[in-house]
């Protein structure tokens, strides 16, 4: 197990380096970058008073960002400083990447973990009574709910509620985390006033994710359910809610938990899109600025960022899977 | 046909008596045929098949029908209040001169300066190295004339003479004059009403200028009511002798030999009539310039526009060339009049409701939405296909050997196939997108570099299912049985391998392209896919990030989400519909 262990974050942190290595190529490859964009400001700025020309500038900047070596010396240098805890200072935001990243985290964690539990409390119970009820009507009906939950994209469900409550009903603000006066407010409306602007956020997420865990549990349920010691639990005359709850959801769990562990890490990764469109400042959102402007620390930080998550969760799954299931244990 | 085919049969038939379990009882059909009908059985997946029917025709043969391009503009014609032309009262000179004189600049400019709050009757001054006179005929009419040297007058004694300059003729009657002036001892003398001065020169001389009209300033301003008359009002024994009339308060006056008729409304309006009665100069300190430069006021509009202006009305109707009756706006602004007129203009149609012609309204660029969302489909579906064979391809090929040899290669590959699955998607997207944007690559390369940049980022799904379902098929008799009997390996991979992972490589594509195509609009959406003028239904929603649009123009996007959700629906139905009828396990 150890060893196996071991040998899965060997490997994560090979995919990890080969992976930034390649956005930081392709990074190193954008034409126009952020930095002559920034010189070409600075040196306007700096005109009328003499100061450094654009060239001048363009020199300087490059050699604080790494940009005047080759590829691969820059992406040693870049990964120099991470080795060390510095990510850099972000060119767009001005300041340390990672400080930055501390302000925004929480943002995103806060919605993923409010989206994670309200998902598990509709899908599990749905999952499960869509199994009992197999190709009755409230099966169709959840299938049919879950795959148009699959099959909705993202920015269309979020205008779509946008436009629904925030401009036809007016009940949420378009836009933001928190509404115009909150700095006036006492601590506790200050809570409510952000859990108001998370309801729209959170039902967009909420309905994208339904879909997957419920057909997942469905689907899981039904082989549970289709096993020979849930007719042994039948024949022996148990309660239906026991055989239900006690052994067929109980053998259910043991896929369920390796796909909510896989899910974990993912309540830091942040939703770029949802964030985008409600202008929640999590990281999802702001690394979609710093991209769209070639912020190439908070880029790459970003990106190193999301691959760490990938392989966490890829090793936590493969870690629960063992923990819940004995007999993966002894193989 | 059958009745005889039963008639055949029927003599084996009806000697014995089928058993039970004889396998003639039972109707054999093909695995593809079981696939089918349980397939048929299923009713999503018929509603998943109606949809998708209903996709590629709306998108492939609604462009065809569709009376509109994809990238026609339509335009609308609108009447806005614009501003027409504007009118100033004069209060600045102008100057007409005589034939042959020319008025410097400088000149001008020292008369301007002069001239303010002198309250005399002439004004002398010095410019340009000659002494003018503006002689003031009324309040803003002057004459200007100018000093001309004739000669010189010396006078020794008794003895005078008098010399003219260059090729001046100086008349006897003018020598006497200037000599008697000269012993006089006058500096100035007057003779047939024109001024002469004498200025002491050289010794005993004195030089002997003379004077002559060169130029007059005036605050009003001649309008030539027809174009043969536009010499009259530059002329400047015309419009001195008008002006002379008119301040007299005359009503008729000669000038060049013409006798002409003058109509005063006003101090400073009036109007010139040829003997005829024609009336062909129109008099007024009003100026009616156009706004738009270029365009060309005709002069009965500026006579009507200073007419009512004159009124003090607010409005004013003019019959125009066409004989259209034109309603026309004053309004004070400061010292200016401005004219404004309901004006006719031709716009781009943007952002026009559902209506007949356009279904389902026009966009941002003036295009018929249900025409673009025909096109839109068209590569929302083509992107859909083209990405998922291409991520077939490449990941039955590296899941097949993968699977295949299994060992190292298995190893090393399904590590690739970690590190490509690792990269995060929408990072290396987003950058892939604004490289292509400063490299300002042409919407038809950037739409095939992005089902590339697709296709590579997304086959490790497939190389895994391919390896997994290899490595277990493998182990399998049948292909013990392929290695005994010594078949080529490509061969065992392609005819033996490949078709046994087929039912689940088409189940998973299929739910694959609705994914495909949720990508695709989700890039589109932000900005980073399909460009104008190509359109697909992610780039129609897109849109939609306008406010303006979100709130007021729902015809604009929500059509194009629908689309999508139902397309991405149908796939999925069928997609779920092939696996249930693929798996013999989920028999009904």
């Amino acid at each position: 197990m150890w060893k196996f262990i071991i040998r899965r974050i060997g490997l994560a942190i090979v995919i990890v380096f080969l992976g930034s290595f390649i956005i930081y190529g392709v990074m190193r490859a954008m034409p126009t970058s952020f930095v002559e964009a920034m010189a070409r400001q600075r040196a306007a700025a700096s005109a009328t008073t003499g100061g450094p020309t654009y060239q001048e500038w363009l020199e300087q900047l490059n050699s604080a960002y790494h940009m005047d070596t080759d590829v691969i010396s820059g992406f040693f240098s870049w990964l120099g400083g991470v080795v060390q805890g510095d990510f850099g200072v972000s060119w767009k935001y001005g300041i340390p990447v990672t400080q930055k990243f501390e302000e925004v985290i929480w943002h995103s964690f806060i919605l993923n973990i409010i989206t994670l539990v309200l998902e598990i409390a509709i899908c599990i119970p749905l999952g499960i009574q869509a199994a009992r009820h197999q190709y009755s009507g409230f099966d169709y009906g959840i299938t049919v709910f879950a795959m148009l939950c699959i099959s909705l994209p993202t920015f269309f469900l979020a205008t779509l509620l946008k436009y629904a409550f925030a401009v036809k009903l007016g009940w949420f603000d378009l836009y933001g985390f928190v509404g115009r006066y909150h700095e006036q407010l006492s601590s506790g409306q200050k809570i409510l006033d952000i859990m108001h602007h998370m309801v729209l956020p959170v039902l967009t997420l909420a309905m994208l994710s339904i879909g997957g865990l419920t057909r997942y549990t469905r689907t899981n349920m039904l082989e549970v359910l289709n096993a020979e010691y849930i007719r042994t639990a039948r024949a022996k005359g148990l309660p239906e809610k026991t055989v239900i709850n006690r052994h067929a959801f109980r053998n259910t769990l043991i896929p369920l938990v390796s796909y909510l562990s896989y899910l974990i890490p993912s309540l830091f990764s942040g939703s770029m899109i949802t964030e985008t469109l409600y202008q929640i400042p999590g990281i999802g959102y702001i690394a979609y600025d710093a991209m769209v402007a070639g912020d190439l620390p908070f880029t790459m930080f970003y990106s190193m960022f999301g691959l760490i998550l990938t392989q966490v969760s890829l090793m936590l799954a493969d870690i629960m899977y063992a923990v819940v299931d004995p007999r993966v244990r002894v193989n | 046909m059958s009745e005889q085919l039963k008639n055949n049969q029927s003599p084996e038939n009806n000697g014995e008596q089928l058993a039970l379990d004889d396998g003639r009882r039972v109707k054999v059909l093909s695995p593809g045929m079981m696939v089918f009908k349980r397939f048929i059985r299923n009713k999503l997946a018929i509603a998943g098949i109606c949809i998708l029917i209903f996709m590629f025709l709306f998108s492939f043969l609604g462009g065809v029908l569709s009376p509109y391009r994809q990238d026609q503009v339509f335009y609308k014609v609108d009447a806005a209040n614009k501003e027409y032309a504007s009118a100033v009262v004069n209060t600045d000179y102008r100057f007409t001169t005589a034939d042959g004189n020319t008025l410097p600049t400088m000149v001008r400019a020292t008369f301007n300066s002069q001239v303010k709050g002198r309250e005399g009757n002439e004004i002398t001054f010095t410019a340009d190295n000659t002494v003018y006179t503006a002689v003031k005929v009324d309040d803003g009419f002057y004459l200007i004339m100018a000093g001309e040297d004739l000669g010189t007058v010396t006078v020794l004694g008794k003895i005078a003479d008098v010399k003219p300059a260059g090729n001046k003729e100086i008349s006897e009657e003018l020598k006497a004059a200037a000599v008697a002036a000269v012993q006089a001892g006058q500096s100035a003398f007057e003779l047939n009403e024109i001024t002469y001065t004498l200025t002491p020169g050289k010794a005993k001389s004195y030089n002997l200028s003379g004077m002559s009209e060169v130029a007059l300033a005036s605050m009003l301003n001649f309008d030539a009511l027809d174009a043969q008359y536009t010499g009259l009002t530059s002329n400047y024994e015309f419009c001195r002798d008008c002006e002379t009339a008119m301040h007299a308060g005359e009503s008729n006056f000669e000038s060049g030999g013409t006798a002409y008729q003058l109509e005063i409304e006003d101090e400073t309006t009036a109007t010139v009539k040829n003997a005829a009665g024609e009336e062909i100069v129109s008099v007024s300190n009003i100026i009616v310039r156009p706004v738009v430069s270029g365009t060309a006021l005709s002069a009965g509009y500026r006579e009507a526009a200073i007419e009512a202006i004159m009124d003090r009305q607010t409005a004013f109707e003019y019959v125009n060339a066409e004989g259209n009756t034109e309603k026309h706006t004053i309004q004070m602004r400061g010292n200016n009049y401005i004219i404004s007129t309901e004006q006719q203009t031709y716009l781009i149609d943007m952002y026009a409701p559902p209506s007949a012609e356009h279904l389902l309204g026009t966009d941002d660029h003036g295009m018929d939405v249900l025409t673009r969302l025909m096109y839109g489909g068209r590569i929302s579906l083509m992107v859909g296909f083209i990405v998922m064979i291409l991520e077939n391809i490449i990941g039955v090929i590296i899941g097949g050997v993968s699977g295949y040899f299994g060992g190292w290669v298995d190893t090393l590959l399904m590590r690739f196939v970690d590190l490509f699955n690792s990269i995060p998607y929408y990072p290396m997207m987003i950058i892939a997108g604004a490289i292509m944007d400063s490299l300002e690559v042409n919407p038809y390369t950037r739409l095939y570099l992005m089902m590339a940049i697709m296709g590579i980022m997304g086959w490790t799904g497939v190389a895994r299912v391919v390896r997994g379902q290899i490595l277990s098929l493998r182990e399998q008799d049948f292909m013990v049985a392929t290695e005994a009997t010594g078949i080529p390996v490509s061969r065992r991979i392609f005819r033996h391998l490949v078709p046994n992972v087929m039912p689940l490589l088409i189940v998973q594509a299929t739910m694959g392209l609705g994914g495909i195509i949720l990508t695709e609009a989700t890039l589109s959406f932000l900005g980073l896919g399909i460009k104008y003028p190509l359109a697909s239904w992610g780039s129609i929603i897109n849109s939609s990030s306008n406010i303006y649009v979100m709130t007021n123009c729902w015809y604009l996007w929500i059509p194009a989400g629908l689309l999508i959700v139902l397309t991405v629906l149908g796939f999925n139905f069928v997609g779920d519909g092939l696996r249930d009828a693929f798996d013999p396990k989920m028999k009904r």
